[in-house]
């Protein structure tokens, strides 16, 4: 087992060093993953503005910085990944690494490893750029956030293999992550801060996959998050990675449906 | 053959499809065959015999229905961990990633492959070192069917699961690919071999087991396979003279004969009396026999009556009528590999 266990990680490093020369050469992926994040929050701090964040009790830059994490694991990470999963899946390149030594879990994980860096480095360009220049607080919590943020890749990478479930072609790669990046966007607090919502709609949205990550990226960057609700928020997300995670072993499909 | 020395064990396997019942589909059906160490052994059979379902299970892609599956001792499904990294597979269809460079593809596979040879020398095996640097998109079938078996020769396997490695190439990448198999089998690898091509089964396979719906329908060297069927004497009756003048048939050992407007096919067990026989009389009659043509029964002919045709199977009773049938099957299958 130990023997297994030491061989694992260069077996990923290799698929992630083969996946990071192909994200290189794909201009379509590297616009989704490096531009798309910073394009949404710079499209999204207009919006912002017009709620009133007082209740919230956050400026605008720290909604839209805080919010970015969770742009950053939607581009980046979960679009990203749905479709090299897809590409690779049609290409038939799953299929045949199956063959090999290396394991399904190490397969899955081994090809995400560019995008996790991809995120981790602009994860951290985002605390710096704003705590030096958009005079945000230094981080407050890092546990807290760092919680959040491996809970969020974790749970990206999870989600987008079941969501390739859905997609049949390269181009519906696209498509299938929609819902998803809606819903997100939307009820996850990375444009309108669950504290302005009415009650009601801000418990049914504390429930979606991505909330309780930006709630604890925020909570650990900015303070004031309690230790019941950073406790609650650990529980949903840990929670929506392990179905993301079962239904990945169930339903994840290796080779093209023909 | 004793069990101790075989590296693949295969008894009473199945694999069926779908749900119990009409719906579903039983792809293999009770099959069993042992292949020892260093040995070759070829899995025949048209599409949809059966080939490649089996030889899934034998890479440990997915869990039979039924019955037990030993590789190297060990069950390759649920003791993959064990088994993977002493053998090597060539699917018969496997992908790389387009945008990769040859060698990059190999490079990749390396990492994850224990005991890797350099990709220089991978390369260099399947005759690839000059197209190291070309994208895997840019790359011909057969060199994609070459890299394939590179990818599967990294580990230096004991093992050797090739699912028609060479549909697609060319004939003279056939024959290369023919004499690194044959290399390698001289080294002590076990090859495990489907084709299509007989050609490819007679020249490298230590035996062969012939598939048909699922089941093994013959098995054994190539030539015990070959020698249970009959030969073949034909010629064109001279004009003025009928089959009713031959020397009495059964006494020349044929076994079977046909006319069609004065031409005559004779199947016997023992060419070399028949025509002999036959060549006697001829002389005694001073007759010429036009078209005169005797050959041996080859291992197409006893494919084609296996395989090919939808009756028994029985090697001596397949007749010219099966012989049409199967050769239009056997046309089907040439189509898909165009």
């Amino acid at each position: 087992m130990a023997m297994s266990m030491s061989m694992s990680v260069p077996r990923m490093l290799s698929l992630g060093r083969a996946e990071l020369t192909l994200l290189g050469r794909n201009k379509m992926a590297l616009y989704v993953s490096l531009l798309m994040p910073v394009f949404m929050v710079w499209a999204m701090r207009r919006a912002i503005g017009q709620f009133d964040l007082g209740k919230a009790g956050m400026s605008v830059n720290e909604v839209a910085l805080t919010g970015a994490f969770g742009y950053i694991l939607l581009f980046a990470v979960y679009q990203n990944l749905v479709s090299a999963y897809v590409t690779r899946r049609e290409e038939l390149v799953l299929k045949r690494l199956r063959t090999g030594e290396t394991s399904d879990a190490e397969i899955l994980t081994g090809t995400a490893l560019p995008s996790v860096a991809v995120a981790l480095a602009q994860c951290v360009l985002l605390v710096v750029a704003g705590v030096s220049w958009l005079d945000l607080r230094a981080v407050e919590r890092p546990d807290l956030m760092a919680a959040g943020l491996l809970l969020g890749l974790a749970m990206s990478i999870a989600l987008a293999a079941v969501t390739t479930s859905w997609a049949k072609t390269v181009e519906s790669a696209q498509l299938v992550t929609s819902p998803l990046m809606l819903i997100s966007v939307l009820g996850s607090g990375l444009m309108v801060p669950l504290e302005v919502m009415p009650d009601t709609m801000a418990d049914v949205c504390k429930l979606l996959p991505l909330t309780p990550v930006v709630q604890l990226v925020r909570g650990g960057w900015l303070g004031g998050m309690d230790a019941h609700d950073a406790v609650g928020a650990i529980i949903t997300g840990i929670a929506w990675t392990i179905i993301a995670g079962y239904s990945t072993r169930r339903w994840f499909r290796w080779e093209p449906r023909r | 053959m004793d069990i101790g020395d075989s590296v693949i064990d295969v008894s009473g396997l199945r694999r069926r499809y779908g749900p119990a019942g009409d719906k579903g589909f039983e792809a293999v059906r009770d099959v069993s065959f042992t292949v020892g160490r260093g040995e070759l052994f070829a899995l025949l059979g048209t599409n949809g015999a059966g080939k490649t379902s089996t030889v899934e299970l034998l890479e440990g892609l997915a869990k039979p229905t039924a019955g037990k599956v030993r590789v190297l001792g060990h069950d390759p499904f649920t003791e993959r961990r064990v088994v993977r990294p002493r053998i090597g597979v060539m699917l018969q269809e496997g992908g790389f990633p387009s945008d990769l460079t040859v060698t990059e593809t190999v490079r990749m596979w390396a990492g994850c492959t224990t005991g890797a040879r350099p990709a220089a020398e991978a390369l260099e095996l399947v005759g690839l070192t000059g197209r190291r640097d070309v994208r895997i998109k840019q790359l011909s079938g057969g060199e994609r069917r070459r890299l394939d078996l590179a990818l599967a020769l990294l580990g230096r396997p004991e093992v050797l699961f090739l699912d028609e490695p060479t549909t697609g190439l060319d004939p003279e990448a056939r024959h290369t690919t023919w004499e690194l198999v044959r290399r390698l089998r001289a080294e002590g690898t076990t090859v495990l071999l489907t084709t299509h091509y007989l050609e490819e089964a007679e020249a490298l396979a230590d035996r062969l087991a012939i598939m048909r719906e699922g089941r093994i329908v013959t098995s054994g060297t190539p030539e015990s396979v070959i020698g249970s069927y009959p030969a073949r004497i034909r010629f064109a009756m001279p004009v003025g003279w009928f089959v009713g003048d031959l020397p009495p048939l059964a006494e020349l050992g044929v076994i079977r004969h046909e006319e069609e407007r004065g031409h005559i096919e004779l199947q016997t067990q023992e060419l070399q009396r028949t025509l002999t026989g036959l060549l006697l009389w001829a002389r005694d009659k001073d007759v010429e026999l036009e078209g005169l043509d005797a050959r041996a029964a080859s291992l197409e002919e006893a494919f084609l009556a296996i395989a090919g045709a939808g009756g028994s199977g029985e090697p001596v009773g397949a007749g010219l009528g099966a012989g049409l049938g199967a050769g239009l099957g056997v046309d089907s299958v040439a189509g898909r590999n165009a």
